[in-house]
């Protein structure tokens, strides 16, 4: 009963703050509910007994990455409402765009509906995942079956790095000929 | 117990309104933290599957769609800052040239 409540309270409040992310004319505003829908989505995780998976999810998604984006809004000084937002090139964009994602939502819901999931079921209940521990459960797995696509993952962030600071250091050849 | 049905509904209406807002909104940062939101209600459908199946390569793989996200908003935000300082601008309708 808790439980339908906290998943009811958390939906409503993730939703909302989803179509403030996009309906909000001030990028900045943007962000901020953006980080209140990973937070309520963290909340859904522990409710999901994903414990470890909430915990990173607040600090990587809501921590690391919507810090960076703040970092750009503020660094580009873009906190002031977009003009280029008004001037519309194609005015049926946005009603056809409207109303093509009503479509989808009512696609993915009446799929969602009929189908009855099914599959092999794991031996990881949430009675065993309880007893273990989630995180524990998490790193075996990381260590063991899945250890190659992790180090493939360091090289990946390692690439994102260089890639970076490439694309957005200034160019100092360029500034001494001018 | 809340059906897990609910769930794939609530990530499919989050995935539906990132796809909106990438369609509708002309501020590259805005559509950027769109394609978070998408990323992130993938993330609730890999749970929800983990939990039905009782089994833990879902929580695996979104771990990994955190690192993808990570690296994606590094480099993306380093190339709108690239094209801010070339053009002043990072409105996408501005954005029309590979080279100038």
């Amino acid at each position: 009963m808790l439980e339908s409540l906290l998943f009811l309270i958390m939906g409503l409040i993730t939703i909302a703050c989803a179509l403030c992310v996009v309906f909000q004319k001030n990028p900045i505003y943007s962000a901020i509910f953006l980080i209140q829908t990973m937070v309520s989505l963290a909340v859904l995780y522990v409710l999901l007994h994903a414990q470890f998976i909430a915990a990173i999810q607040v600090m990587v998604y809501a921590g690391a990455i919507m810090v960076l984006f703040i970092f750009v809004i503020m660094l580009l000084n873009l906190s002031k409402a977009d003009e280029g937002e008004a001037r519309d090139n194609l005015f049926f964009q946005k009603p056809s765009a409207i109303i093509l994602g009503f479509i989808l939502v009512v696609m993915i819901g009446a799929v969602t509906l009929k189908t009855v999931l099914q599959g092999t079921k794991g031996e990881y209940t949430p009675e065993i995942i309880s007893q273990i521990g989630n995180t524990q459960l998490v790193g075996k797995m990381l260590f063991t079956k899945y250890v190659f696509p992790f180090e493939i993952a360091s090289i990946l962030l390692f690439v994102a790095i260089i890639g970076a600071i490439i694309l957005a250091k200034k160019r100092i050849v360029e500034d001494e000929k001018v | 117990m809340i059906p897990l049905t609910w769930y794939l509904i609530l990530s499919g209406v989050l995935f539906s309104i990132g796809a909106v807002g990438v369609l509708i909104r002309r501020n590259a940062i805005v559509i950027f933290m769109c394609i978070e939101l998408m990323l992130n209600s993938v993330n609730l459908a890999f749970i929800t599957f983990s939990r039905q199946l009782n089994s833990m390569d879902g929580q695996i793989f979104v771990f990994f769609i955190m690192t993808v996200a990570a690296a994606e908003a590094a480099v993306g935000l380093a190339i709108i800052i690239a094209i801010y300082r070339n053009k002043a601008t990072v409105n996408v309708d501005d954005i029309n040239l590979m080279k100038w």
